[in-house]
């Protein structure tokens, strides 16, 4: 049997929360995995440097999904300067599981694509881990 | 059993290959991504480390016993390999590092320098990328058109238009069996055609070398590509079959050392054939690894390994096709397929599964879009699932997969 960790993304990935699109949306950013085929997009709407809502949507592995869905949940009403501080450890201590070097690129999608819209919104050049 | 009968058993021939007894953790190592890469032998492994032991020198330049030994080791494997595809002469074996640069090889020394101006090169949707991208490369450069013959729904070439394609093509670049749908084309057909429209042809054999008898005068091609690493022999050796006469009037591929007869500050000579296209220093201990590898097939013979091949994708249809939710790619009759199944589960992801099924069973199988985007493209899909077998495969293992996926199917709800 799966454990609660994985149980936890399985249902993520299978009832995706905050999935579908902002019309009013102040960032729309998009990018994908090549080696996957993963594809995550996300929709934010910010008020006083402030995350008031998000969206997303995409298509791909479960990891990638789940963690899309994840991320939205847990950003929501933070302010962008606190989402700018988001690491690849947050989003494993997120999912819980421990992942080979190729699916960790699945993990972190959704990090890049919330990272590379909140950077580019804000005028600033991000810098990506490795 | 005779010796002879029992050296083609499955279970025999795996005690040849140390990986497949080695545990990684409690479970057997089911390894079924053989279209990937292959296992290597023993004997193979045993060649390079006495090559490398007793008669490493570099070669075609010693005057020395060692030296000479060395290349008389090197250009034995040529005439071993030249046997083994059944060229007319050794003079059309060329050593590359695999497939991919064969076919490079071939863009840049023939495409380029032959085809004129607003010429055509045609390949075909079910393309690894290795025989679209080098096309893609040097179109630019001249003004080349390329253009893809379709496949039919059930994984087929669509041959009705084949005409239209190749009558004013100059080159036809294909691939002889699909590292995705398993199709196996009828590449000396296609050729015989291509030849009357006047096209050049180009055979992408890396599926099809290792796995079945392929002769280069049969087929009648004017190159064949295929990669020493999924024949059993090491990686960082490949060949390019290719006839003698167009080796000759072609421009060399990359300078440099051996490929030379003369240099002169300004200007230089080239080598004969093939050396012409051997510069800098090939990989020896390698092409050494490739010949035990050949003189192994050799041995099993490609006639056995073939219908070893039939019977394990045939129980492979068979049991996949009994599983829920399960679509399985490519043409249905086994006789037009090579060893690899690939299939969708559900809506599980490719990678979920080969994950999972890595995890769970110790079962390696390829996931993801197999360097063939155009064709996962055309099937409306992003990536498939690959099990791909070899010699050394079982019935057995077969049977796990088909567990495995089925246990999958419970574990990701689906």
């Amino acid at each position: 049997m799966a454990s609660q960790e994985l149980e936890n993304i399985l249902d993520h990935y299978r009832n995706p929360r905050n999935y579908g699109e902002l019309a009013d949306a102040d960032i729309r950013v998009k990018d994908s995995n090549p080696l996957c085929g993963d594809v995550v997009e996300m929709h934010i709407k910010v008020r006083d440097g402030v995350v008031e809502d998000i969206r997303f949507k995409g298509k791909g592995c479960a990891i990638s999904q789940a963690s899309a869905s994840m991320l939205t949940e847990r950003v929501r009403g933070k302010r962008l300067e606190e989402v700018k501080d988001i690491d690849r450890q947050y989003i494993l201590n997120m999912l819980g599981i421990e992942l080979s070097p190729v699916r960790l690129k699945c993990a972190l999608l959704s990090l890049k694509v919330l990272k590379t819209g909140v950077y580019t919104y804000l005028g600033e050049k991000l810098k990506l881990e490795d | 059993m005779s010796q002879e009968a029992a050296s083609k058993s499955p279970y025999r021939i795996r005690e040849d290959f140390p990986i497949l007894s080695a545990r990684r953790g409690s479970k057997p190592l089911v390894y079924l991504d053989n279209a990937a890469t292959s296992q290597k032998p023993r004997q193979v492994l045993q060649a390079m480390e006495k090559y490398y032991a007793e008669l490493n020198a570099n070669v075609h330049r010693g005057v020395y016993d060692l030296s000479i030994e060395a290349t008389e080791r090197y250009e034995s494997v040529r005439r071993l390999v030249a046997g083994f595809i059944d060229a007319h002469s050794w003079r059309e074996v060329v050593f590359t590092r695999n497939t991919t640069e064969a076919i490079n090889l071939v863009a840049y020394s023939y495409a380029l320098g032959k085809i004129k101006r607003g010429g055509k090169i045609v390949f075909t949707e079910m393309e690894h990328h290795s025989n679209i991208v080098p096309w893609q490369l040097i179109s630019g450069l001249k003004d080349l058109k390329l253009e893809a013959i379709p496949i039919t729904a059930d994984g087929y070439l669509d041959l009705s238009q084949i005409d239209r394609f190749l009558k004013d093509a100059d080159l036809l670049a294909i691939v002889h069996a699909s590292n995705v749908l398993g199709t196996i084309n009828p590449v000396k057909k296609l050729t015989k055609t291509a030849k009357e429209y006047g096209a050049a042809v180009l055979v992408d054999a890396a599926q099809s070398v290792p796995h079945m008898p392929v002769s280069f005068k049969e087929i009648g091609c004017d190159f064949l590509a295929f990669s020493g690493h999924k024949m059993l022999g090491p990686m960082g050796v490949g060949c390019l079959i290719a006839r003698e006469e167009l080796l000759e009037s072609m421009d060399p591929f990359m300078g440099g050392g051996e490929m030379i007869r003369e240099v002169t500050l300004s200007s230089s000579k080239w080598n004969e054939v093939p050396w012409k296209f051997e510069a800098g220093t090939p990989s020896v201990g390698d092409v050494v690894g490739l010949g035990a590898a050949v003189e192994y097939l050799k041995r099993i013979g490609l006639d056995w390994v073939r219908r070893h091949e039939e019977e394990l994708t045939e129980t492979a249809l068979q049991e996949l096709s009994e599983i829920p939710h399960l679509r399985i790619i490519g043409p249905e009759s086994v006789k037009d397929r090579c060893g690899l199944v690939s299939f969708i589960l559900a809506d599980i992801h490719p990678h979920d599964l080969a994950d999972y099924l890595d995890k769970t069973f110790n079962i390696a199988v390829r996931a993801g879009h197999h360097c063939a985007m155009p064709l996962h493209a055309k099937l409306g899909l992003t990536a498939t699932t690959r099990a791909s077998f070899y010699i050394y495969n079982t019935r057995e293992e077969i049977h796990m997969l088909a567990e495995g996926l089925r246990q999958a199917l419970k574990y990701f709800k689906a």
